[in-house]
């Protein structure tokens, strides 16, 4: 196999790993945040922040996968 | 891609990738490199002249308009920037109160720097992709790299900065010893000090990696999936560059937020003792 097929394999499955990994934690985020907001209404808007904080951090590291692995196929 | 013609798609992503470096070229003598091969020739000590005009330019008009604001600062009704300014502080307030663990000016002035700072140069991302490379070009200005945050010698530059400044807060609350002990007796008491010193060493240089990376990917990936836009014919770029483009304005908030957040509460932890 030469470089260039490797690297648009290697490239598939880090966007793949990286779209799974986000999909399962946005996923968990999402539901719990809805179930506890839910539970107790009053503290949608402290819980909202939160959330995003954490959904920032979730996508931080899925996104630098994606940023190597399109670097690797286009560059 | 207004010079599509001459060029690869590889080329031109090249292109919009690379700094202008500034530096000395073991031929060349002190010079602007063309080229990435010749910007690694010049090695260590070669400077990204793109990313620091724009991230220095961006830092002065922040100063700048929070300045004036402050100037024209009135206690009756507050015209249109007093009002913005004013909603700005009171949220990097908020912030600080939540997250920090008791009153520090200094901890509050530092995040207001970073969100405002860090918000402006993700702003770079916004503006469109060929615009200013093309300027620049027309200027004779070979490479231009607009957005410093996709540059990692920027980001890792904000992130070693705060480092620096939880050691030495760090330092300040407990003491050397107090800081070295943290360092090595915990988890697991002293008999197994080298086993704690790397536990506790490799979460400590964690921090500053993970903040620097988690800023570069995100706004690297944002920018080069904008060039990839770019290199598709015209009349499908709208369709798929907006929707990137409102997508991306959660992402240039978020992560300025995080940056922010995260000082905070890593400089919350280094002044509390366990």
């Amino acid at each position: 196999m030469d470089l260039a097929a490797a690297q648009v394999i290697a490239a598939g499955l880090m966007l793949g790993f990286a779209g799974f990994g986000t999909a399962i934690g946005f996923g968990l985020l999402g539901g719990r945040f809805l179930e506890s907001t839910a539970r107790q209404p009053e503290m949608a808007n402290v819980l909202q922040a939160k959330m995003f904080l954490i959904a920032g951090l979730l996508d931080a590291f899925s996104a630098i996968a994606v940023a190597i692995g399109l670097y690797f196929v286009f560059a | 891609m207004a010079s599509g013609e001459t060029q690869t798609a590889s080329e031109y992503i090249q292109h919009h990738l690379t700094n202008l470096t500034f530096g000395l070229h073991p031929e060349n003598g002190l010079s602007f490199a063309h080229g990435a091969a010749e910007a690694k020739d010049m090695g260590f000590m070669a400077i990204h002249v793109d990313s620091m005009f724009w991230a220095i330019l961006l830092g002065s008009i922040f100063c700048w308009v929070f300045y004036s604001a402050a100037q024209r600062a009135s206690a009756g009704v507050p015209s249109g920037l007093q009002n913005f300014v004013e909603m700005i502080v009171e949220f990097v307030d908020n912030s600080v109160r939540d997250a920090f663990h008791r009153e520090n000016v200094f901890v509050a002035c530092l995040a207001l720097t970073i969100f405002v700072w860090v918000f402006l140069m993700n702003l770079m991302d916004l503006v469109p992709v060929d615009f200013l490379p093309e300027l620049a070009m027309a200027l004779g200005i070979e490479y231009q790299k607009v957005v410093p945050t996709t540059d990692v010698n920027v980001t890792l530059g904000m992130s070693l900065s705060v480092f620096l400044l939880i050691i030495y807060t760090s330092i300040k609350s407990k003491g050397f010893g107090g800081f070295v002990g943290e360092l090595t007796l915990q988890p697991f008491g002293k008999w197994f000090i080298p086993f704690n010193f790397f536990l506790e060493f490799v979460g400590l240089v964690a921090k500053p990696i993970s903040l620097a990376l988690r800023l570069f990917g995100n706004l690297y990936a944002g920018e080069l999936i904008f060039i990839l836009i770019a290199l598709l014919p015209w009349f499908i770029q709208p369709v798929l560059s907006v929707p990137w483009a409102i997508f991306h304005i959660l992402v240039i908030v978020l992560q300025a937020f995080i940056f922010m957040t995260l000082t905070i509460v890593y400089l919350s932890m280094a002044e509390e003792s366990h």
